[in-house]
């Protein structure tokens, strides 16, 4: 018999009573509710802002201004987008008028790991959707838009549509059906990366971005 | 069973150790100014009784709804993460889990492995493992990081450096990093480990990780974390190895926001971490990144046993948020190292004894006022006092056929047992318990003003001259 | 908590269990708990056949020994009167753990749910089904209340010994650091693990000390006896002649407040 089969009929001949299936919508139904968009904004920017990213409200024919301002302040140069997404060819058109280096990911990760972990300051990537309840980020990395380009950045910068934004985690996921069919990698992220393991003390930038920007695009105004 | 395993004696030595730390007032007050923070953080996470309450339950449920099939659902992971292309390894011990482990990376030559925070990894010993197979094992988590860089052992699940001061940790960088000064701030010293483990994770072969939550019904394989290393390490190296105990599965997606929730809240007091990192296959074919080959091993380790007793089974509803140690008394007054197991405090205590075996674990189970701190705040409602008390039964019981666990009976003592039938005997006997404490109530100036441990910090007992029953009689 | 919500009517007659602590090291505390029963209208009963609840043995891991003592305690109350215990700590092995320790025994399971339902705490029974309401006699004082871990979190009547000393107009209760902490008794862990156990109630006599209030009281002997005995091997250690933390039974000094 394999490990396998040793551990199943182990288990198998424990003496168990089947238990009845949880109710999990019911404890959301009655323990959470449902929010409009402002309200969800709202929430979504405390909870975030409080996790220490930072929040601009801006339109979808703002946002490359905003985007552009804050990478000027922080004195970035060089950006790196997805080629393969609409923000991203926005982003390589209009910024590079503006002198922002505009790199895009468009080869696998093995022809240029030590530039990407060496000489990319910033990274430009849409989210999903994103949850209220926690201030969350939903990204959904593909072959257009890699996992790597949300870790490995110092700086991370999101686009956020305020349509998409869920009350929470659970409504989110029923919601869009994530069970039918989930990405290689999804991931919930909720501010920069972060430690408290000296001292209990928190600093920020442990191993992903140190800086986490969203650009919440809201309706046109 | 390997040889470090085979010395693994936690028990021994076990008082010894917790009085060190005990006697040393900087541990004892750093210890419990640590535990105090993380308590009022997991407080504030928690304003609301009722939902804490009612959420608790459904923890409970979820985790045993899910017990209530594994085998099925190990079944049902198996089937959809080997169709999302991620192979599946089972083990029976710490030894046979190293040894799919190190197979996997003699087959891609891997010389580098970056760890992300894995507690199941600490229980196999992998580091030993990788060592003597001449691969580097590289710690990433920053707790772990500095753990391993000290030559040490993580001292909590949660927080692994909690016994290390910022000095001590300057110091450690200063001596062990090349090229680095003192320096004790918080900032620049994570700056210096994210540094140096850039440069791992640049070139690592294998990045290995532990699993909060797999889901069956997915096969995805879900990981909480703050700093960003878990990410890189099941994500920038060339083959990813997943590693846990058999009983962190769920059979839906929709069971997970629940537990994420009462996990990070109960652990560090969080809404939610940075990071939840939900991984359902290698990289697919046009994708530019993630690693080409994903594994998961499934480690049994003793979980079977408690799973094969109704009360014992109670032990895998745990989702591993150190809550219990946080809140423990005990623990706070001891650390993690005292223990001697790779899981400290309450949760060491009744998962400890599957693994190791009660002759090995036998003290731990005594080391508890029963105070039930530990289940008040557990998020799954493990009835963690309980499972003490049965711990206690199982090991101080004559050695029987078919025990329900390895070492039953180790702590069983002739003496110690007539000693409690002796005091049975008295106590379910109205006359003979007339007589002995009224000889106790006429005599108690003759007790011993030295009464063993007790009046190491106590004035002795003294039983009073008349007894309760005494003045009620004289009251008539 | 795990107290019914309706508080039953006001009963004629107690049984009073006075645990084997009481008993033989503070039979003070069980006259006074009786006495303020009494003082009640409440005819008190002292079944004298009573010894202990087994606690010791069920908690060291002897359930067999510990189900020959309360075996014979299940036999002590006939009458369907509220068992009044002056320990939170016995009162909870009665009330929750009994039922479980005759599970494989029908008879005595259906006792022991019975005997359940009847049981009460005696800080419990005085709020909340007597509706006690001191009237207070004494002078200012302030005093400080510990509460035991079995109270507080088995049986859930940590709030009603604190409402009893708040009902006192000229008590004033001080708040001590940690309080819902364990003092570090255990029963048999303070013998097994001394070093902790000592640890443990050197940090409980602390934080009381450090309240500055003039005595501690707690609805549970088994913690006094370990808080007042570290804090007496203190004394003794410094040199005093008088106790630096005396304390007591919540019952014995609600008695003396409201003593005519």
């Amino acid at each position: 018999m394999s490990a396998r089969d040793r551990i199943l009929a182990k288990l198998n001949a424990a003496p168990v009573l089947p238990k009845a299936a949880p109710d999990i919508a019911s404890w959301y139904a009655t323990h959470r509710s449902s929010e409009t968009t402002a309200e969800k904004v709202a929430r979504f920017r405390t909870c975030i802002e409080f996790a220490h990213a930072e929040v601009y409200e801006v339109t979808h024919a703002s946002w490359l201004q905003k985007l552009w301002e804050v990478l000027s302040a922080k004195e970035i140069g060089k950006l790196l987008v997805a080629p393969g997404t609409a923000h991203g060819q926005r982003a390589i058109t209009e910024l590079s008028q503006s002198g922002i280096e505009c790199p895009g990911y468009d080869s696998p990760i093995e022809d240029w790991k030590a530039e990407m972990f060496h000489d990319i300051p910033a990274s430009l990537t849409a989210s999903r959707c994103a949850i209220a309840e926690t201030g969350t980020l939903v990204l959904w990395p593909d072959a257009d838009e890699p996992r790597l380009m949300s870790l490995v950045p110092p700086v991370h910068i999101v686009l956020l549509d305020a349509a998409t934004i869920h009350n929470t985690f659970y409504e989110a996921m029923t919601a869009e059906k994530w069970k039918d069919g989930l990405p290689t990698n999804a991931l919930l992220i909720s501010g920069p990366s972060k430690t408290a393991d000296i001292q209990v003390t928190l600093a920020y930038g442990a191993h992903g971005p140190k800086e986490l920007v969203v650009l919440l695009i809201g309706e046109e105004a | 069973m390997s040889e470090h395993a085979l010395n693994f004696m936690p028990s021994e030595g076990f008082r010894a150790r917790a009085k060190d730390v005990v006697e040393n007032p900087f541990l004892r007050q750093s210890f419990r100014g640590a535990m105090d923070f993380l308590i009022g953080k997991r407080a504030g996470q928690f304003p609301n009784p009722e939902e804490l309450e009612t959420l608790r339950t459904l923890g409970e449920q979820i985790r045993q709804y899910n017990l209530g099939k594994l085998p099925a659902l190990l079944v049902q992971l198996e089937e959809n993460l080997s169709r999302n292309g991620i192979q599946v390894h089972w083990a029976e011990t710490p030894d046979e889990a190293n040894a799919i482990i190190l197979g996997i990376c003699q087959a891609h030559s891997a010389k580098l492995m970056v760890k992300g925070k894995s507690m199941v990894s600490e229980e196999i010993e992998l580091n030993h493992a990788c060592e003597a197979a001449g691969i580097e094992a590289m710690e990433s988590d920053m707790g772990e990081y500095i753990v391993q860089l000290a030559g040490e052992k993580p001292s909590h699940i949660i927080m692994p450096a909690i016994h290390k001061t910022k000095e001590e940790i300057a110091t450690l960088f200063h001596e062990k990093v090349p090229g680095v000064d003192y320096t004790d701030n918080v900032d620049a010293l994570i700056q210096i480990g994210r540094n140096v483990l850039r440069e791992k994770f640049l070139v690592a072969d294998i990045g290995l990780s532990g699993v909060n939550f797999a889901v069956a019904e997915t096969g995805t394989l879900c990981l909480v974390e703050n700093e960003g290393n878990g990410r890189l390490s099941t994500t920038a190296p060339p083959v990813h190895i997943a590693i846990t105990g058999i009983e962190k599965i769920v059979e839906k997606l929709d069971h997970v926001p629940p537990l994420l929730s009462l996990l990070t809240r109960s652990a560090t007091g969080q809404n939610i971490s940075t990071y939840f990192n939900m991984i359902s296959g290698p990289r697919k074919a046009g994708e530019k990144d993630g690693p080409t080959e994903v594994h998961l091993v499934l480690l049994d380790n003793g979980r079977t046993q408690a799973y094969a007793d109704e009360q014992l089974r109670k032990t895998l509803q745990c989702i591993r948020c150190g809550a219990c140690m946080n809140h423990c008394p005990v623990y706070t007054r001891i650390g993690g190292h005292a223990y001697g197991t790779t899981y400290p405090g309450p949760i060491g205590k009744i998962i400890s004894p599957h693994m190791l075996g009660l002759e090995a674990t036998a003290t731990m189970a005594t080391a508890s006022t029963l105070c039930g701190a530990c289940g008040e705040v557990c998020p799954v409602k493990i009835p963690i006092p309980d499972l003490l008390m049965r711990l206690r039964e199982e090991s101080f019981s004559a050695p029987h056929e078919n025990p329900s666990m390895r070492g039953q009976g180790a702590g069983y003592s002739r003496l110690m047992t007539a000693v409690w039938q002796g005091w049975a005997a008295v106590y379910r006997s109205p006359s003979l318990y007339g007589v002995v404490t009224w000889l106790g109530s006429r005599f108690g100036w003759l007790m011993p003003s030295r009464q063993g441990p007790w009046t190491s910090v106590r004035v002795p007992l003294k039983p009073a001259p008349k007894r309760l029953r005494d003045m009620l009689r004289e009251r008539g | 908590m795990t107290q019914a919500q309706t508080p039953p009517p006001r009963p004629s007659d107690v049984y009073f269990f006075a645990t084997c602590v009481v008993d033989q090291f503070f039979p003070g505390a069980g006259m006074d708990a009786i006495t303020l029963l009494e003082r009640q209208g409440i005819r008190v009963h002292f079944p004298e056949e009573q010894t202990c609840c087994g606690q010791p043995a069920y908690t060291s891991g002897f359930p067999d020994e510990a189900r020959k003592v309360a075996a014979h305690q299940l036999t002590l109350f006939p009458e369907n009167w509220p068992v009044v215990v002056p320990s939170g700590s016995c009162a909870g092995m009665m009330k929750h753990h009994y039922p479980t320790l005759f599970a494989a025994d029908p008879v005595r399971k259906a006792q022991a749910e019975a005997l359940s339902v009847r049981i009460y705490e005696l800080t419990d029974f005085l709020v909340n089904v007597l509706n006690y309401q001191p009237e207070d006699k004494g002078a200012e004082c302030t005093v400080v209340l510990h509460t035991s871990c079995s109270a507080r979190r088995e049986m859930g009547v940590h709030l009603t010994g604190r409402k009893l000393l708040g009902d006192l107009a000229k008590v004033k209760v001080a708040q001590q650091d940690h309080e819902s902490e364990c003092c570090g008794f255990g029963g048999t862990f303070s013998i097994k693990q001394p070093e902790i156990s000592g640890a443990m109630v050197e940090d409980k006599v602390k934080s009381l000390k450090a309240t500055g209030a003039e005595r501690v009281v707690s609805a549970d002997c088994g913690c006094l006896m370990n808080i007042l005995g570290h804090a007496a091997w203190k004394d003794k250690q410094a040199g005093l002649k008088n106790p630096s933390l005396p304390g007591e039974h919540i019952a014995s000094f609600l008695l003396r407040r409201t003593a005519k």
